[in-house]
């Protein structure tokens, strides 16, 4: 006996594969993205060199992570405005104890980096999971006390590369297959987030929290728990990249990032994560971070000054969430009457 | 003789004031279906909360195979073996089918990872079980609701649940679709599962239920075999006192007409409904949950959009875009959600008489608090507001008299026609008592009245003539005469 | 007096206890009252620490470094009310500063250098109310998208340059006094707080706008076209910010990109810190005048410190925190703090 509304045409098993790791939206983004690079490739055949490729992976790769963090927290309903902030803050401070203690070694620097993030993405947890308050008031304010804290710490002086010791510099550099150990890390956290949010309860939880959030208590799931997890992850990421980023830029001081943000959640947003939660896949955020990576590579090429990449990530934020929002109209209505097909 | 799976005694509940259960009482057995029929605010949706952990019982024992249990949490209550299919269907929209029924245990394999395979089979298997016929990978946004009940169930399935409880299962279903959930209860009921099946459709009732359980004012009031009983009886049972000792019927003269509504269409709400109000008539609409008729009232105030229809004020055509429009022409509405849209529960009585009606509260732009107060306080005292001033936020009023403030806002814009969602819903008898007289009156002024009830009782009391609504259909209008309760009921259910 | 009814089978109702509003009770627990105790504290310890501190010249210097944020405040205290909210207010400015800044290299005399800062601000808001209203956007995106589009057309225009040369008679909004200390700016500040508490406290529109922060469903059965009210109060809000920039500029004299850099933080912070609950529906104008009066002696105090700038970021960032937390943390600890409009 058949269900007695006619039901969706199922596709063939092969598509339907396809497709639960591609929507229509990630293969339109895919398609932008190549058609950006051959556009610029026209005037400069360069750009499509294995080198310059490599180079503009390893230039995103930050972004990556930090665009995936930021997509976890915005997955549960909320928002984290002060990743980049965390950043520097973590950045410089494992920048300071590097120069005070050179022969420590890398792998110390990075457990700190992941623990002092954890713990700033902590206090975001607290008062947004645990007191409710609503996050982007609250980021907001962390944003501002984790940077002043920046200049707490260092009284406006810089933390220069001749300070850093050359483990600290050159972990992110080491050369593997044509890759930088960044590009790789950042790869490896492409398929750890892939991973985490198909197949680990936790991650699944996110999208049922951001989804319905009453429904999931509910179903016996605890949304500030949940919620809790996804600004711990996201503070810890952003601590990491943290140190990639003074590691990379090879300078540490209270302006490191400003801004950065912007560029994190842009990359969320062209990528179709939903603002209001529960919508987003991995492959359209690393495709949305990718589409900035190459905008802002190009730009140098082009001869377009750096100084227009913020109103070119205000445009495209602001363009992106307009067809999100038209993309995500979704029909009221109760389904009263039915077709009397006898 | 094994005792019951579920033995509830001496249930009591109350919310801010208003019992909502006085004397729970309820035996439900394994391998049966045992159908909870009342009103709407007889106790029924408080007692399946209880049941299913959402809060707990002020007094009251629950007794799960003979031993006296606490239920607790949700958590614990599907560790008991106890789930719901509930009437709006708690659902995720953006997962699949497989992950809405798997979403609180879903199958693990290696190293604790969701095995989506495994998922996606399980999800099959239960499906076919209840001879359903649905791809587990499609988004559950793109089912019908029908469909999203049926998910719920194989939910309720995969978590071993003993007891099924269904709320309204087949309300806002079509024929076909009501025939699958009702064959799915009786399969579950041959599996041994206990159904606890709350349904207004008497016929859905005798076809599957074997015992039956009537609630009224918060207390059980018959319990019994199906087999040995009928409709008539139910319904007996269910409206309890005799209708016209609590509803003052007076003598009104009809003046002119006041509103027309010609062929309103909605593609998916309502279809080609028609009805008229006198001035000094009450129109009363039935239905059962689901029937259409909010959306109908709601469409008619300009909340909402129908895609035709005409609407006339006094014989004149009236273009309606939005409330502003519908409150100009004379027509307003009182919803059946009173926290969320009768009332801004935050602000005070004050702030909410004077919202709708500003403009004419004020003399260039500002407010004229004297005006404001003398229109509040001549509103109150006509209503009888139990309050202790007019600063007083409504929420600290009790539901008769946060109904009675939305009532009086409404009224201070002067109005031709009144329209009452529901409006003595969840409000105790003294209040409703007050309500109905003053309706009365205002009909006696001159207004026309449109009041949707559930209540039989209130209904057949009240209204001169009553729509009756069934799926998104006007079924037949009765006159006061020709009303008895069960042809009403049976033009409802009449499916 | 609780009465309690008992009859079986029926609903009872039990009645409310009474309570006689006492004036004096609502003001004293009012959250403006906190605000004025807190100003009065600071103000006599600031007094105590500096002789100086009650000259009214150095009074009248201590406000200009909060006036311009203030200004776009009380709009946005409107905005906040009506359970919305513009984080772009300071890429507003940035790029109402650059239009002036144009506009006086191209010769503008002041008066229009001026008007071209209210239009480029006009236009802003009704982008934003455009974006959030027609696009269905929400707000929080909507202006964290436009907010970097605005500084962002700054930057792409001007890069890392300043401009420098204004017309005269343009310095004198920013620097310019009415009478006495009474500076231009500290006046258009006042006269605009009473124009705002005037329609917020007494007209219909005040009302309207409390209803749809209270409750918009309540609100459009009412009949109130809330589009369109949500669309006027994000243009009010970005005019506001021309307004803001028009005196930022002139007391500057001078236009850069990074203009007004973090003053969105700070707007929202007194609006929060005002009394305005950031879900909507309550908050009151008096509150946010003496929060804007608080935060520029704490902001003024902690600059005679040599506090730098970002240091102060973090006060304010705390503030902001811990003001939102306060009733968060009393409603969990069961106390409830009912603060009367």
């Amino acid at each position: 006996m058949k269900a007695a509304v006619p039901l969706p045409v199922p596709p063939h098993p092969a598509v339907a594969s396809l497709r639960r790791w591609l929507d229509g939206r990630d293969v339109a983004l895919a398609a932008l993205n190549l058609v950006l690079l051959f556009a610029v490739a026209l005037k400069f055949p360069d750009f499509l060199a294995p080198r310059n490729m490599a180079d503009i992976l390893d230039d995103t790769a930050i972004l990556f992570l930090m665009a995936l963090a930021e997509m976890l927290v915005i997955l549960t309903g909320a928002i984290d405005l002060s990743v980049a902030a965390n950043l520097a803050l973590t950045g410089v401070s494992v920048a300071l104890v590097n120069a005070a203690h050179p022969g420590l070694g890398v792998a110390p620097i990075i457990a700190m980096a992941l623990v002092m993030g954890a713990a700033l993405g902590a206090g975001n947890a607290v008062l947004i999971c645990k007191l409710g308050l609503p996050s982007i008031v609250v980021t907001l304010g962390t944003l501002a006390i984790y940077r002043g804290c920046i200049f707490l710490l260092t009284g406006g002086a810089w933390v220069n590369s001749n300070q850093m010791s050359d483990a600290f510099l050159n972990f992110i550099r080491v050369s593997f297959l044509g890759l930088t150990t960044l590009t790789w890390i950042a790869i490896l956290g492409i398929a750890a987030a892939g991973l985490f949010l198909r197949f680990s309860v936790a991650g699944r939880n996110l999208y049922v929290i951001g989804g319905n959030r009453l429904a999931a208590t509910y179903a016996g799931i605890d949304p500030g728990r949940t919620q809790a997890l996804a600004f711990l992850i996201s503070g810890a990421v952003s601590g990491l990249c943290g140190y990639f980023w003074v590691s990379r830029f090879a300078v540490a001081y209270v302006e490191v990032a400003q801004g950065f943000e912007l560029q994190v959640i842009a990359a969320c947003v062209i990528g179709g994560v939903s603002i209001a939660g529960g919508l987003g896949t991995v492959p359209g955020v690393v495709l949305g971070a990718l589409f900035l990576g190459i905008i802002k590579n190009a730009l140098p090429l082009i001869g377009v000054s750096p100084f227009w990449q913020m109103a070119i990530a205000g445009t495209v934020i602001t363009l992106a969430v307009v067809i999100n929002a038209r993309s995500e109209g979704r029909a009221q209505g109760r389904r009263i009457l039915q077709e009397n097909t006898a | 003789m094994t005792p019951p799976l579920i033995e509830l005694s001496g249930i009591t509940k109350a919310f801010a004031g208003v019992r909502a259960l006085v004397d729970g009482t309820l035996e439900l057995n394994e391998g049966e279906v045992t159908a909870l029929i009342g009103e709407n605010g007889a106790g029924k949706s408080t007692l399946v909360k209880i049941l299913t952990g959402i809060f707990p019982p002020d007094s009251g024992t629950i007794r799960l195979a003979g031993d006296a249990v606490t239920i607790g949490s949700t958590v614990n209550a599907e560790r008991l073996g106890i789930t719901a299919v509930h009437q709006e269907a708690v659902v995720f929209d953006d997962l699949s089918v497989a992950e809405n029924i798997f979403v609180s245990n879903r199958p693990r394999g290696r190293f604790g990872m969701v095995d989506w395979p495994k998922m996606r089979r399980q999800a099959r298997g239960l499906l076919a079980e209840l001879e359903v016929d649905l791809d587990p990978n499609l988004p559950l946004r793109s089912l019908s609701i029908a469909q999203k009940h049926l998910v719920q169930i194989a939910r309720a399935l995969s978590r071993k649940a003993r007891l099924v409880i269904m709320d309204e299962p087949t309300a806002a279903l079509s024929h076909r679709e009501a025939e699958d959930i009702l064959r799915i209860i009786e399969r579950l009921k041959y599996e041994g599962h206990a159904v606890l099946f709350i349904s207004h459709k008497f016929e859905d009732v005798m076809r599957v239920a074997d015992r039956y359980a009537v609630f009224r004012d918060g207390a059980t009031v018959g319990t019994g075999r199906v087999a040995e009983t009928n409709t008539s009886e139910l319904i007996r049972l269910m409206v309890g006192r005799p209708v016209d000792q609590i509803f003052p019927k007076i003598d009104v003269p009809f003046s002119e007409e006041m509103l027309r509504v010609e062929g309103f269409c909605h593609p998916t709400e309502f279809d080609d409904v028609s009805f008229s109000v006198r001035g000094g008539e009450i129109l009363g609409v039935y239905g059962l949950v689901g029937a259409g008729r909010s959306e109908v009232m709601k469409a008619v105030f300009g909340v909402t959009r129908p895609s035709a229809g005409r609407v006339f004020v006094k014989g004149q055509a009236i273009m309606i875009g939005g409330p502003a429009d519908a409150i100009a022409a004379g027509i307003v509405y009182v919803p059946e959600d009173r926290q969320n849209q009768g009332a801004a529960v935050k602000q005070s009585i004050l702030d909410n008489i004077s919202l709708p009606n500003l403009s004419r509260l004020s003399t260039a732009g500002f407010v004229n608090r004297g005006r404001e107060r003398t229109v509040a306080d001549a509103l109150t005292r006509r209503l009888e507001v139990r309050m202790s001033h007019l600063y007083q936020p409504v929420e600290d009023l009790s539901g008769g008299n946060q109904q009675k403030v939305v009532i009086a806002k409404w009224l201070a814009t002067e109005p031709k026609i009144l329209i009452l969602d529901e409006p003595t819903k969840g409000i105790d008898v003294g209040s409703k008592a007050a309500v109905h007289r003053f309706v009365a009156e205002l009909v006696g002024q001159g207004l026309a009245v449109v009041m949707i009830s559930s209540e039989l009782p209130e209904v057949l009391g009240m209204a001169d003539r009553i729509m009756v609504m069934a799926q998104g259909r006007v079924r037949h209008t009765f006159t006061r005469a020709q009303a008895t309760p069960e042809a009403v009921v049976r033009a409802a259910t009449d499916a | 007096m609780t009465v309690l009814r008992h009859t079986r089978g029926l609903k009872v109702e039990i009645a409310k206890p009474v309570r006689r509003r006492s004036l004096l009770l609502a003001v004293l627990k009012s959250w403006e009252f906190l605000l004025l105790t807190l100003l009065a504290a600071g103000a006599v310890a600031s007094t105590s620490a500096s002789p100086y501190f009650l000259d009214v010249w150095n009074l009248s210097d201590a406000t200009f470094n909060f006036t311009e944020k203030a200004i776009v405040a009380l709009p946005m205290a409107l905005l906040i009310i009506a359970r919305e909210i513009d984080i772009s207010v300071a890429g507003i400015m940035a790029l109402a500063s650059l239009v002036m800044g144009l506009g006086a290299q191209a010769g503008a005399a002041w008066w229009l250098v001026a008007l071209l800062g209210l239009t480029a601000g006009l236009l802003c808001g009704m982008l934003n109310g455009a974006l959030v209203t027609m696009f269905r956007v929400p707000a929080i995106v909507a202006t964290i998208g436009t907010m970097s589009l605005f500084r962002g057309v700054g930057y792409a225009t001007l890069g890392d340059q300043v401009i420098k040369s204004y017309p005269p008679g343009f310095e004198a909004f920013g620097q310019g006094y009415v009478a006495g200390p009474l500076s231009i700016e500290f006046a258009i500040f006042l006269g605009l707080a009473v124009l705002f508490g005037v329609v917020l406290h007494r007209t219909v529109v005040g009302r309207r706008i409390y209803a749809i922060g209270s409750n918009p469903e309540v609100a459009r059965f009412s009949g109130i076209a809330i589009s369109r009210y949500r669309f006027v109060l994000f243009s009010v809000v970005g005019l506001a910010a021309g307004l803001a920039s028009v005196c930022l500029t002139s007391r500057l004299g001078s236009t850069r990109p990074s203009i007004a850099v973090g003053w969105e933080l700070e707007i929202i912070t007194m609006v929060v810190l005002g009394g305005v609950s950031i879900l909507g529906g309550v908050g009151s104008i008096l509150g946010v005048v003496l929060a804007a009066l608080l935060m520029g002696l704490v902001t003024f105090g902690l600059g005679l410190l040599n506090v730098p700038g970002i240091v102060m970021q973090i006060v304010v960032g705390s503030l902001l925190v811990v003001v939102i937390a306060i009733p968060a943390l009393l409603a969990r600890l069961g106390l409830i703090m009912k603060a009367l409009p």
